[in-house]
């Protein structure tokens, strides 16, 4: 029973699997009309092959799950999930897949101007409030928060310490956005969760944003060659409050 | 129609195949609706970049990254055992000597025990099976989904079916 490898084990597979262009399979048919060990690896393959699709379970995605997703993307004007609004941050914690459906709810029913990247922030500030996302770095210390950065972007972000205004730092997350890496900084207020976005300005500033978007308030400021942007349930009031306490630190 | 429709008709054609790995590779039903929801807020972001060539292959990419993440912080909470990388020394037999791993195999079918041998497997070994066998997908795109060379995905494929073989060679009555 037991023959010697004959080293064509892989090549075997690759024609059991149709994976050998017609010369291989010419040049491997002459090997296998010899070979026993061939014969039974053959056998072997096609009995598992036979198992796996008779038998196997196929888990074919749940109708509600389909259902969810085609109207959360097909529909043209899907409700806005008011109950997203002004959760306390432990609870949207544990909402999970609702805070995702969410987002994508926020994709589907933002205007074309600058959309693309508020509703990306938003997107991402919604994700991060799932558990265990929100930093990857933990740390209320900004000389722990950004040395971390190094290394992992091609620019240092600003890290200011603003728990003595009310913002203390909860931690650091590389994120990606449009295709670059960026940075964010996770910030707390109250119960409210303020996620920082940073990336160096573009060719040409931009001009200041804010906008609400289902809930979640955005606000865009530049300051030292870098684009920030702060995504919060706070109200647009209190985010500028932030961005004011932001830019007086040091 | 807005962008999310176009996303929509890129990705909703392959939402059993992206919950069916999902589903493999977590062992666990709600764990894969959460991963597929997660995958697919992420495709979108991505969308804008991809570049419209086998969307199957991009979407189950994303799908088995947001899956080992979901593994990744279960592991955190209890130790999950992970398999050695490849062995060295050419590939051995499928079939063991001695044994009849084949009948053993069919009479696994009707015990309807061969999801349960197929769970057991290390989880890169099932996933590589359950792309090439229930997918029905080329090396090359196994390849690209697990992020490894072609080389790998075929040590893998080897090394899966050997163990399903052998396993099933265990379950035999003496």
């Amino acid at each position: 029973m037991s023959d010697p490898d004959c080293g064509q084990a892989m090549l075997l597979q690759a024609e059991f699997d149709g994976e050998l262009d017609a010369a291989q399979s010419v040049a491997l048919a002459a090997h296998r009309e010899t070979c026993a060990r061939c014969r039974e690896d053959w056998a072997a393959l096609a009995a598992t092959r036979a198992a796996l699709t008779a038998d196997a379970t196929y888990h074919a995605a749940p109708a509600a799950l389909r259902r969810s997703l085609e109207a959360r993307l097909g529909a043209a004007s899907p409700p806005t999930p008011r109950r997203a609004w002004r959760l306390p941050w432990r609870e949207l914690a544990s909402f999970g897949v609702g805070a995702a459906l969410a987002a994508s709810l926020v994709l589907a029913v933002r205007p074309a101007n600058d959309g693309g990247v508020v509703a990306a922030l938003v997107d991402d500030h919604v994700r991060s409030l799932q558990p265990g996302h929100l930093t990857d770095v933990i740390s209320t210390d900004r000389h722990t928060v950004k040395p971390w950065f190094d290394g992992k972007l091609d620019f240092a972000p600003p890290v200011k310490d603003l728990a003595a205004q009310g913002y203390p730092l909860v931690g650091g997350r590389l994120d990606y956005l449009g295709g670059r890496p960026v940075a964010a900084l996770a910030y707390q207020h109250g119960k409210h969760p303020i996620n920082l976005f940073i990336w160096p300005e573009r060719a040409g500033a931009e001009a200041p944003v804010d906008t609400a978007r289902n809930g979640y308030n955005v606000l865009h400021w530049s300051a030292d060659g870098m684009s920030l942007w702060a995504v919060s349930d706070l109200e647009q009031d209190e985010l500028a409050e932030f961005e004011r306490d932001w830019r007086a630190a040091p | 129609m807005g962008p999310n429709s176009a996303f929509a008709a890129v990705a909703l054609p392959h939402l059993d195949a992206a919950h069916n790995l999902a589903r493999w590779l977590t062992g666990s039903a709600e764990e894969a609706e959460d991963v597929v929801q997660e995958a697919m807020v992420r495709a979108l972001t991505y969308f804008p970049g991809f570049r419209g060539d086998n969307a199957r292959a991009w979407i189950l990419q994303i799908v088995r990254n947001a899956a080992y993440a979901a593994l990744k912080a279960r592991a955190q909470r209890k130790a999950v055992p992970l398999a050695e990388d490849a062995e060295d020394g050419g590939a051995p037999p499928l079939a063991d000597p001695g044994d009849d791993p084949e009948r053993a195999l069919i009479r696994t079918r009707e015990r309807k025990r061969l999801d349960t041998l197929l769970d057991r497997l290390p989880v890169e070994l099932r996933e590589a099976l359950v792309l090439r066998e229930l997918e029905e997908m080329s090396y090359r795109d196994i390849a690209r989904v697990t992020g490894t060379p072609i080389g790998t995905v075929m040590s893998r494929l080897w090394r899966a079916r050997r163990m399903l073989l052998r396993a099933a060679g265990k379950g035999m009555a003496p």
